[in-house]
């Protein structure tokens, strides 16, 4: 492979990249600028009491506590898919890849939609929920399955990507030396893919804690009960108070930079682009 | 294989059934009178309009980004590659109560842009600001490692052809980025189209005016009218399908010219 071009830094050049500056600072830079300057637009301590209000506290909580559980399932749903459709051959091998992409393409509101019709009261299975003294809408359980839907195709789409391009001779090897399927995983898989999944999983993390709509069909809106984060900026923001909800968003405005930074350490690491 | 497909099936498949035989019960008819209905109309207009000019600025400006950004080396680069990740990290609620601080009449941008007539928050140019803002990573992204992979020769033999720059870009070096563009360009639409937490806080969602399909979804819900927020939600469902469809087809037609060339 030819080295990429780097073109020298004619007039044009620098043209171009003042503009491409000049748009990235108000277009990508001031929003997040914006949050921060809002959020201390009275000063710190009005700041640390909004931070520290019990129903932001509690939305934080409910938000770490959906990454808790969503992540762990959706990376080993993940690592399942991705190994399935790279290490084997197998009928329906592209519908099942298509399957893993659907829920990329779908609006969040349309998949808060199919949840309620599903287990709501009036949903397909929602009556029988109801027999049987179940609830799930409109409780932190649907919170948890929404997101879970919203972000499953994350990790696996990130692993499907890098381990079609490592192929399977490794493992074919291992077998031929009598290396059992979970040995061969745990031995010779996983330290292929370590950073990928990393990376996989740093992006799912950022989208289960920011996700909104989804989660705002099947919440409920229970004040201190199931308002993740966002749900509670929204809250705070139609009370008409703006300076508390810039302060809650303020923390999702950190996660955000947090996950940018560590995801161009990744990327410098592996030296991969991601392919969105 | 088998727990991956009862995994799929329980959170995605299932749920999607569920809205689709939900549709379904309450009739064709009904269905029909749904999506016809004036409101339901203009919320696709708005929700189209918003998303086509909001890509139209991503396919410009995510083009430039992604061109800066591999074919130049200049101090500040890596941060403003990182920078192009922000839409994708940051939440899409937070997005949308930051753009509408920035455009209302008293924010850093909207004192400047109103007085000169150029109102955006609360109108259609917001939602697609807004749209924009969430949607521009997929073009940079999709483009970028195609740049990164052009080959010098094409170039230098133009170049020593005598081609002006603007040719060489025109010529030979956007017909090698144009299906990885378009690509980008299809999923910023597509994602523009479903966009709901960063559209609401700015459009000001008056019906007829600014409200999105996605919204209308959502007061329907309110309202308990089932049926009418299944029905709105199996178009914009429809509309997905068919543009991951188109997605998946132009992505097979780059790996076949990728694999004659």
């Amino acid at each position: 492979m030819a080295a990429p071009i780097r073109s020298s830094l004619n007039g044009t050049a620098i043209t171009l990249i003042v503009i491409g500056v000049v748009l990235t600072l108000l277009f990508i830079a001031a929003p997040v600028i914006v949050i921060f300057d809002q959020a201390f637009a009275k000063g710190f301590a009005i700041y640390r009491d909004n931070i520290l209000h019990k129903e932001t506290l509690h939305a934080i909580w409910l938000t770490l506590l959906t990454a808790l559980v969503v992540l762990p399932i959706n990376t080993l749903f993940g690592l399942a898919a991705a190994w399935t459709i790279t290490k084997f051959e197998f009928p329906g091998k592209r519908l099942l890849l298509t399957a893993i992409d659907i829920p990329f393409s779908i609006s969040p509101i349309v998949a808060g939609v199919s949840y309620l019709l599903l287990y709501g009261a009036l949903g397909l299975v929602g009556p029988w929920l109801i027999e049987h003294d179940l609830r799930i809408m409109f409780s932190v359980p649907a919170i948890f399955l929404v997101t879970m839907f919203v972000t499953s195709p994350f990790v696996a789409r990130e692993l499907i990507t890098l381990m079609q391009a490592q192929g399977r001779e490794r493992e074919e090897v291992a077998a031929t030396l009598g290396a059992s399927g979970w040995q061969m995983f745990y031995r010779v898989t996983l330290p292929n893919i370590k950073w990928a999944l990393l990376y996989g999983v740093i992006l799912c993390n950022a989208r289960v804690m920011g996700e909104f709509g989804a989660v705002s069909v099947v919440s409920g809106n229970l004040r201190g009960q199931t308002l993740t984060l966002p749900l509670q900026v929204q809250l705070l923001y139609h009370d008409y108070n703006a300076t508390g909800a810039f302060a809650a968003a303020s923390v999702l405005t950190l996660l955000a930079i947090v996950t940018m930074v560590l995801k161009s350490i990744l990327e410098r690491r592996t030296e991969h682009r991601r392919r969105s | 294989m088998g727990t991956n497909l009862f995994y799929l099936t329980l959170i995605v498949l299932l749920p999607i059934t569920a809205l689709i035989l939900k549709t379904t019960d309450a009739g064709l008819a009904r269905f029909w009178e749904v999506i016809t209905s004036p409101r339901a109309l203009a919320s696709f207009e708005v929700t189209i309009g918003a998303a086509l000019l909001a890509t139209a600025f991503s396919s410009v400006y995510g083009l430039l980004m992604a061109w800066i950004l591999t074919r130049y080396r200049f101090p500040g680069r890596a941060l403003l590659d990182a920078l192009m990740d922000i839409p994708f990290a940051l939440p899409t609620a937070v997005a949308g109560i930051a753009l509408t601080a920035l455009f209302a009449g008293n924010g850093w941008f909207g004192q400047y842009l109103e007085p000169a007539g150029f109102k955006v928050a609360y109108t259609l140019t917001g939602v697609a600001v807004a749209m924009a803002f969430t949607s521009v990573p997929f073009v940079v992204r999709t483009v970028q490692p195609v740049i990164e992979e052009l080959r010098l020769e094409v170039e230098e033999s133009a170049a020593t052809l005598g081609a002006w720059q603007w040719q060489t870009f025109r010529r030979i070096i956007y017909p090698a980025i144009f299906p990885a563009h378009l690509a980008g360009c299809t999923m910023a639409f597509a994602r523009s189209l479903g966009e709901f937490g960063a559209v609401i806080f700015i459009a000001g969602n008056l019906p007829f005016e600014t409200e999105i399909s996605a919204l209308l979804i959502f007061i329907r819900l309110e309202e308990y009218d089932y049926p009418a927020a299944a029905a709105i939600a199996v178009v914009l469902l429809a509309v997905a399908f068919f543009t991951l469809l188109t997605t998946n087809a132009i992505q097979s037609w780059r790996l076949k010219r990728v694999v004659k060339d």
